[in-house]
């Protein structure tokens, strides 16, 4: 680093470069636009879409979110207006917003869905890439295609034979090895992986002893899940090759950093967006602080630096 | 739609009502600006992650640079938001929503009226409605306005004094009968809706006192707009955590509503 320039905040996700790495998560973000009067989006990394499914989907009956201990737990469902209305009334907007785009999508019944909603986002440029949302827990299904490694596999392989584009695969902390699942994604080509999604909760109301949620559970989010991320990542880390997209709880620069040292090469900000939405611009300018003041000319230098004693 | 504002204001005043009932008042200039009657503000009341969201409070009314609110302490977010004395600061979202429509033009005859129904706390932004209608040229506020409002007992009765002000006749309803009529708002409106026809009825309160008035109204086939709550997080339309089920499907509290015509609402 020149003593005077500024550490290189850029990021590169296979052939896709991002100029920091700090992006909005899917589904705290809406589609950017309900965030417009509040922040420049310009400034963000990336903006991470609410999932898209084929068809438009209601979502889940309210009451639809609940607070917790410094968290919070919702079951909306993946409310959404399906792929074409997503394409026709939502997509104008971000594509004028000139920073990298990802999509969520998700599949409601079968995978088979995927290869028709890749084959509507292929011919759209402005999509950099595309996070493949396995790890929905208010889908109602017994299992989630997050929680098999086989399942990851052959659905992440089916997608990358479909796309060019980057592909991204977001994974559920509802496992009893995650690691084994990132292993999967990573050898069926995935280019990245998002860990983690929400993990499943619920609340009870004791005077009425009724669920606090409409659907029953729902899934938690919140800085209340954050040490639990930050392990996740540091453990899938140290098995893969492909770049980790670090996000639970981050409230701060301080948290996000946690995420960077445990392996993340960047971060999603998710709950913190309804709280505070100038959140990931002061991570990134909190981020490039921190740089200054540890001398780090660049991120890579940072994700994984974790030190360890040495017993 | 106004552009929505994040803010770290001050605190004006933050004084007891009636036992839980407080009022707040904060500086904003470009909320006193923007703010429509119906519309809220989605404060947090801290900088920690407990509690973690911001909570949704009515816009109660305007006065030049300040903004004044209603709140009924029910839990920890309300209770430190209570502990505050003016000069702490406070950070704040808004203003924000959909709020009263007073520019849908009832078939209006000069001998009907607007009905004001307030239950409880939801007396907030009615208070604000009713300056507005007092001040607009709109049609609907050339009808003579009659407020209704109840609780359970007489301290909780709020605002009284400001309805009366602006020449609106107010009546009320307790639970205990401590004053006014005995019996719920409802039974009140219910004896107005027989002996007249309104162009109107505006209301906020407890969710089943809307169903009710959403009821009585759909009978005399009077147009409603209610102000409806839910748990919120956004306030902005982005997370979709805080849907009622309308004949349009799901629709957010905070960015189509909070005010939805009674027709629209399926309970």
């Amino acid at each position: 680093m020149v003593r005077s320039g500024k550490p290189d905040l850029g990021v590169r996700i296979n052939k896709l470069n991002l100029k920091n790495p700090v992006m909005a998560a899917s589904g705290t973000f809406g589609y950017a636009e309900e965030f417009k009067d509040l922040m420049d989006l310009k400034k963000l990394g990336a903006v991470v879409t609410k999932t898209i499914t084929l068809k438009p989907r209601p979502g889940n009956p309210p009451p639809r979110i609940c607070e917790t201990p410094s968290g919070m737990l919702n079951s909306v469902g993946l409310e959404n207006p399906g792929i074409d209305a997503f394409i026709s009334t939502k997509l104008a907007f971000l594509k004028k917003l000139g920073i990298p785009l990802i999509v969520s999508i998700a599949a409601e019944e079968s995978p088979v869905e995927f290869e028709i909603l890749i084959g509507k986002l292929e011919a759209v440029k402005e999509i950099a890439a595309i996070e493949l949302n396995i790890s929905c827990p208010n889908l109602r299904k017994d299992k989630l295609v997050s929680q098999d490694a086989g399942d990851t596999a052959a659905v992440v392989g089916a997608v990358r034979k479909l796309t060019s584009k980057i592909l991204i695969t977001k994974l559920s902390p509802n496992v009893t090895c995650i690691t084994d699942i990132a292993m999967a994604a990573e050898d069926a080509g995935s280019d990245a992986l998002a860990l983690i999604n929400t993990l499943s909760g619920m609340r009870i109301d004791v005077r009425k002893r009724i669920p606090m949620l409409g659907s029953r559970s729902g899934g938690l989010s919140g800085p209340a899940v954050r040490p639990v991320a930050v392990k996740m990542v540091w453990d899938v880390y140290n098995k893969i090759k492909i770049p980790i997209i670090g996000m639970g709880g981050i409230m701060d620069v301080e948290s996000a950093l946690e995420f960077f040292i445990a392996g993340a090469s960047a971060v999603s900000l998710g709950t913190v967006n309804f709280v505070n939405p100038g959140a990931c611009l002061e991570v990134i300018s909190g981020l490039e602080r921190y740089m200054i003041n540890n001398r780090i000319p660049d991120l890579s230098r940072l994700t994984g630096s974790l030190k360890l004693c040495q017993d | 739609m106004a552009r929505i504002t994040q803010l770290k204001t001050r605190i004006v005043c933050n004084r007891e009502l009636a036992e839980s009932y407080r009022y707040l008042e904060f500086e904003s200039s470009c909320i006193a600006k923007a703010a429509l009657p119906g519309q809220f503000v989605n404060i947090r009341v801290s900088g920690t992650s407990d509690p973690l969201l911001r909570r949704p409070l009515s816009i109660h009314g305007i006065k030049g640079r300040r903004v004044k609110v209603l709140y009924e302490v029910v839990g920890k977010a309300t209770g430190i938001l209570a502990s505050k004395k003016p000069g702490d600061s406070l950070d704040i979202l808004g203003p924000l929503g959909n709020g009263f429509n007073l520019d849908r033009a009832a078939p209006f005859s000069a001998k009907e009226s607007n009905i004001v129904v307030a239950g409880g706390m939801g007396v907030a932004p009615l208070v604000f409605l009713a300056e507005t209608l007092k001040k607009s040229k709109t049609q609907i506020a050339q009808a003579e306005t009659i407020v209704l409002i109840g609780a359970k007992t007489k301290k909780f009765i709020l605002c009284r004094k400001e309805f009366e002000a602006l020449g609106f006749s107010v009546r009320i309803a307790t639970d205990d009968g401590s004053l006014g009529f005995k019996g719920k708002v409802t039974d009140l409106l219910n004896s107005f809706c027989g002996k007249t026809r309104p162009g109107m009825i505006f209301s906020c309160g407890p969710r089943p006192m809307l169903q009710a008035v959403a009821l009585a109204a759909a009978e005399k086939n009077i147009p409603a707009q209610l102000s409806l709550e839910e748990y919120m997080a956004c306030g902005i339309g982005a997370c979709l955590g805080c849907v009622v089920s309308t004949r349009q499907g799901y629709k957010t509290v905070c960015k189509d509503g909070p005010v939805f015509f009674g027709e629209d609402l399926i309970w």
